[in-house]
């Protein structure tokens, strides 16, 4: 048996059954790693050492009987945005290039705590900022379906090493659709939990009331085990929800008899490939067969989706990213060069001009260690941000903003009432060619429109595969289910995949 | 163009970076599509609506005023671009 | 220059230091004077993912301050990112309270001992919580000029209180600090210590001058780096005469330049302008969506009235007409604090006098304790003891002067009462002897009993003098009224 292309719910059962360890199956991970990450360029980092070392001890603890965690022994692959202890997070940007956090974020905590081999850090769009993982600073990441296309972002890495069996689970985050898009443009499973049901600790926040951390794998069964392990309460968030975690890996396989499924007549307009539009009536289809009903709904406020999500993530952005000076932690600009360039300022400067007007050292700091270590998206979402929150601009736009998200809220709120899940396409379009965007922010910002509502709303989503286009690229379809009804939606999805076998294709490799 | 290039300049300073001529006008020209983009909300009569800022209706969220461990100086200090073992070093502050 | 000349305007913005354990955010201690950067988290340093949770007692203390300020607690209050660049503030941001703080409108009543100034309320604009920056210190080391940044102090819990521009005198805002402290050492929820840093102040100041088409305001002026009472009523002082000068040859009012900062000069005694700010401060306010609003913090109101005990104002009135002493008493026992008026009040019950207990206190206990640089708590005679000796002076026992050496006598050896009258001979002198005593007096000083006759009564005060010469256990008292009785039966020379 191949044991990268077995899902990780019947490798613990190889696992616990002893037909295979952790360190051979670790091993293997590793090896297709090796062999195709080189063109792929899912990971930032890989610690084999320390994965096949924490294999290792975890095969012990298993021969020795000791109790083990829901993960143990399973290799993940973790986005580099979750700060673990001593192990270089970067966030994909120059700025956090040689970080080492002192501390490890509470799902790192939790994955470490069930036994889960951490096998490498994966790459992303910078600080969370983008839909194509294009806008990382260190390195290309490929859609494994075809090279020359972007795996989506900006949890790219995390989606591509699946997709290429490169580990059986891993882990990204969601801010506007950065699970959920790289999973449907990689064929692969991804889950946008509720907001406030995985512990924010130790995430490198981006848009801190969009922000959620969640689970990628090949099989929506998959996504409810490691979904179970990373979710719960955690006192160290104040935003976190309190409450039991349902045993999603538990409830996952049972159907739901009576499943009424949403469709969102806004969703279906000219912007949406055909292929696409094609391939989701296919899946409601199935979903019929399978006994569900569907009903065309309406969510009036869904167009202005993409426009309150660039005022609202931009302004907690330009925020959360302050902290990034150079004074404390990460890059610093030359400052001999920088006090050179004063001076040289200082010297052009007319004999009665004021020299207050030239930036001090210490600004001067600031500004030179940002400009050279920010990308350019970055930079922009902060100047966005900044902008929306600057006096005189902070009602008509972030407080506006803030109001239409309470609309975009109720237009849920309303169809939660009517039903149980609502299904419709990912993105607009599959995977673009690498490149295709770079000089197109807006045209970028746009292929979130069908994520980003439920980041602002709050409630959960998921994507997984439902086809292909005819020239051969994944196609992902999304449903989405009211606050904390994560059960319902893996179960509605799960049902999905039972009848079907698009998860179960493999990228062409070479 | 909703933003000029002043403006675009003031806002470098305000958020702390900084362009090169050609960079201005770009960014100049992307800021001033996307603004005009998103003002379309304008369109929307939110006057009777409250603000969202958060979406979980959790209020009142403590922790008991107990001490718990500090990092060490070593690892406060680590990440430093540079310091002295006591403290982090910056170029001088004004009015210190 | 009199006060005729123009009218003093002064607002105070007070940063009063919450004495909790732990940060506002987190876990780290708060205690004054460890090592730079030995008291720091992932949350108050800013690294990237940590995030705050709100330190439960410093809501609850600041409820408490707020209440006793007579504050308006609303329903609805929230967190604000306050966002500007400093090196002492690694978020980038300060987590505060902008648009709905946690309290407003309430006042302070300030009186004069000194009677300069007639009581006078003091309203207050509003008060809430915030957590405090680093600290930055200057360097030269070869040439270079550096920072230092400790972050020891980051994340410490400060209560923010603006007064409105309701003071009128440097000494009023001197008075209002001085009451302002004692509320918060009352109420227990500050150290006020301004050399530590646990109270800071910084003041609002302009002038409002009477002119012929009616008054001119001129501009205000936020004087800041005051580090005692002293100083503020000084810098106000400075301030006042430097605004009316300036005007005097400028004619600038207020609007026609921005506000000014000035830091006072402790050394020089004087404010000098402060470098001009990189840019006028835009805050760029938003909602923290890192914190949920605490809600309802006007349901803990009432438990938190019904916790607090009698302030300062309430107790100087309940102590004067309780225990009938004068408001000069009270006002001295009420400011050394709880403790003390605790004594005083135990004091007063025990030894049925409560007025000599009150001078008693302002004189040889306040004067003993500022000798021994102790508080009450350590003062070692308990007030049950004391009141037994005040007891002894009030049944004409002892006077006041050999009380005070039998008091000297416990605070020295440790004695109790019994024990420290009998170690200095204090007997009782029965009446059979004083008149013997005082018949020997008035036969020995023929003088003294001609000018007693003559008119002076005073004179006899030789007698009583000689007669504790003697016998130092003599009533003064006594001696007098038995000397002044034998001579007024004596015929006359």
């Amino acid at each position: 048996m191949d044991l990268t292309q077995t899902s990780a719910t019947a490798l613990l059962s190889e696992l616990r059954s002893g037909t295979c360890s952790s360190l051979e199956l670790t091993r293997a991970c590793l090896e297709q790693v090796e062999r195709h990450d080189e063109t792929i360029g899912a990971f930032l980092r890989v610690d084999a050492q320390g994965a096949i070392d924490r294999a290792k001890s975890i095969d012990q603890q298993r021969a020795a009987g000791e109790p083990l965690g829901l993960l143990a022994g399973l290799p993940v692959a973790v986005k580099d945005i979750l700060c673990a202890r001593g192990v270089p997070t970067t966030c994909g940007s120059r700025m956090l290039e040689t970080f080492l956090p002192p501390y490890n974020a509470t799902v790192i905590d939790r994955l470490e705590e069930a036994g889960a081999v951490l096998l490498g850090r994966t790459n992303m769009d910078e600080f969370g900022m983008g839909s194509s993982t294009e806008n990382s600073a260190f390195q290309l990441t490929r859609n494994p379906w075809d090279p020359e296309r972007i795996p989506g972002g900006s949890s790219g890495g995390s989606a591509a090493c699946l997709a290429a069996s490169m580990v059986p689970l891993s882990i990204g985050t969601d801010t506007g659709g950065s699970i959920r898009q790289p999973a449907a443009l990689c064929g692969v499973v991804g889950v946008k939990p509720s907001y406030g049901r995985v512990s924010r600790y130790g995430l490198v926040a981006y848009a801190s009331s969009l922000d959620q951390v969640g689970p990628l794998a090949r099989t929506v069964e998959d996504a409810a085990l490691l979904l179970e392990v990373i979710a719960g309460h955690d006192s160290r968030d104040s935003t976190s929800a309190p409450g039991e975690v349902p045993r999603y890996s538990e409830t996952v396989s049972q159907p739901l008899e009576g499943l009424r499924i949403g469709l969102v007549k806004e969703h279906f307009g000219d912007g949406l490939d055909n292929e696409i539009a094609e391939a989701i009536q296919e899946a409601i289809r199935t979903y019929e067969s399978l006994g569900a009903t569907v009903h065309e709904i309406s969510m009036p406020h869904a167009t202005y989706g993409v426009a309150t999500y660039y005022i609202i993530a931009p302004c907690e952005a330009s925020s959360n990213l302050a902290r990034y000076d150079g004074v404390h932690y990460g890059y610093r600009t030359d400052t001999r060069a920088m006090l050179q360039e004063l001076e040289a300022e200082r010297q052009q400067l007319s004999p009665d001009a004021d020299e207050d007007r030239l930036d001090s050292a210490l600004v001067r700091m600031y500004r030179r260690s940002r400009a050279e270590s920010l990308g350019e998206e970055v930079k922009r979402r902060i100047m966005l941000g900044t902008y929306a929150l600057s006096e005189g601009y902070y009602d008509a736009y972030y407080l506006k903003a803030l109001k239409v998200r309470r609309l975009i809220r109720g237009d849920y709120d309303v169809a939660f009432d009517q039903v149980d899940v609502i299904a419709g396409p990912v993105t607009p379009q599959p995977a673009f060619r690498c490149g295709e965007k770079a000089d197109d922010p807006l045209s970028m910002y746009l292929e979130d429109l069908y994520t980003v509502t439920a980041n602002l709303a709050g409630v959960a989503g998921i994507s997984l595969p439902c086809g292909f286009t005819r020239e051969g690229l994944p196609i992902g379809l999304q449903l989405q289910a009211a606050p904390f009804q994560e059960e319902q939606l893996l179960r509605a999805a799960a049902m999905y995949q039972a009848e079907t076998d698009w998860h179960t294709r493999r990228p062409p490799l070479a | 163009m909703p933003l000029s290039r002043s403006d675009v300049e003031r806002i470098s300073l305000l958020a702390r970076l900084k362009f090169g001529e050609d960079e201005l006008d770009r960014m100049t020209a992307q800021l001033s599509q996307i603004v005009q983009y998103v003002e379309q909300l304008s369109d929307l009569d939110t006057d009777d609506v409250e603000p969202m800022a958060h979406t979980l209706d959790l209020v009142d969220v403590v922790r008991p005023d107990e001490r718990r461990p500090s990092l060490s100086r070593e690892e406060a200090l680590a990440n430093a671009p540079r310091h002295d073992d006591e403290c982090y070093r910056v170029p001088a502050v004004l009015g210190d | 220059m009199t006060s005729a000349d123009y009218e003093i305007v002064i607002g105070l913005e007070v940063h009063v230091q919450l004495k909790t354990a732990s940060k506002l955010f987190c876990g780290c201690s708060t205690r004054f004077g460890a090592e730079p950067n030995t008291q720091t988290c992932p949350v108050c340093t800013g690294l990237p993912g940590a995030l705050p949770v709100l330190n439960e007692q410093a809501l609850e203390l600041s409820l408490r301050t707020a209440v006793a300020l007579n504050c308006e607690i609303p329903r609805l209050t929230k967190w604000d990112r306050k966002n500007y660049y400093y090196p002492d503030l690694p978020k980038g941001y300060q987590i505060s309270q902008f648009d709905l703080p946690m309290s407003q409108h309430g006042w302070l009543m300030i009186s004069d001992p000194e009677g300069e100034f007639e009581e006078r309320k003091i309203r207050l604009i509003r008060a809430h919580l915030e957590e405090d920056a680093g600290k930055s210190m200057h360097d030269e080391e070869a040439g270079k000029a550096d920072s230092r940044i400790d972050l020891n102090r980051t994340g410490t819990p400060l209560l923010e209180i603006v007064s409105e521009p309701d003071i009128r005198s440097p000494r009023q805002a001197r008075v209002f600090l001085t009451e302002l402290k004692l509320l918060l050492a009352y109420l227990d929820v500050s150290d006020c210590n301004m050399q530590e840093g646990s109270l800071r102040v910084d003041g609002n100041i302009n002038l409002h001058i009477p002119g012929p088409q009616g008054v001119i305001a001129t501009p205000i002026v936020e004087v800041k780096n005051v580090n005692s009472f002293r100083a503020v009523e000084r810098a106000m002082h400075f301030e006042a005469e430097r605004q009316y000068e300036c005007w005097q040859q400028t004619g600038e009012r207020l609007g026609d330049v921005p506000k000014q900062t000035r830091g006072w000069d402790d050394k020089a005694q004087v404010t000098r302008a402060q470098r001009h700010k990189e840019e006028s401060s835009d805050y760029r306010y938003l909602p923290d969506p890192d914190l949920v609003p605490p809600v309802d913090p006007a349901g803990r109101v009432e438990s938190i009235r019904e916790q607090t005990g009698e302030l300062p104002a309430a107790l100087r009135g309940r102590l004067q007409q309780q225990y009938q002493i004068n408001a000069y008493t009270a006002d001295v026992i009420v400011n050394q604090g709880r403790p003390l008026v605790d004594y005083f009040v135990e004091l007063a019950e025990k030894s049925g006098n409560a007025v000599l207990a009150g001078n008693w206190i302002q004189q040889d206990v306040l004067r003993t304790l500022k000798e021994q640089e102790i508080a009450i708590e350590q003062f070692s005679v308990p007030a049950g003891s004391l009141a037994e000796l005040l007891k002894m002076i009030d049944a004409g026992q002892l006077d006041n002067s050999r009380g005070r050496d039998v008091l000297q006598a416990m605070l020295e050896t440790g004695a109790v009462l019994e024990q420290a009258v009998a170690s200095l001979g204090i007997e009782q002198v029965d009446d059979v002897a004083l008149d013997e005593l005082c018949r020997q007096l008035v036969a020995e000083n023929p003088h003294v009993v001609s000018d007693v006759q003559a008119g002076k009564q005073q004179a006899v005060g030789a007698l009583v003098g000689k007669a504790r010469q003697r016998n130092p256990n003599v009533n003064p008292g006594r001696i007098k009224e038995i000397c002044l009785e034998l001579i007024s039966r004596l015929p006359p020379d």
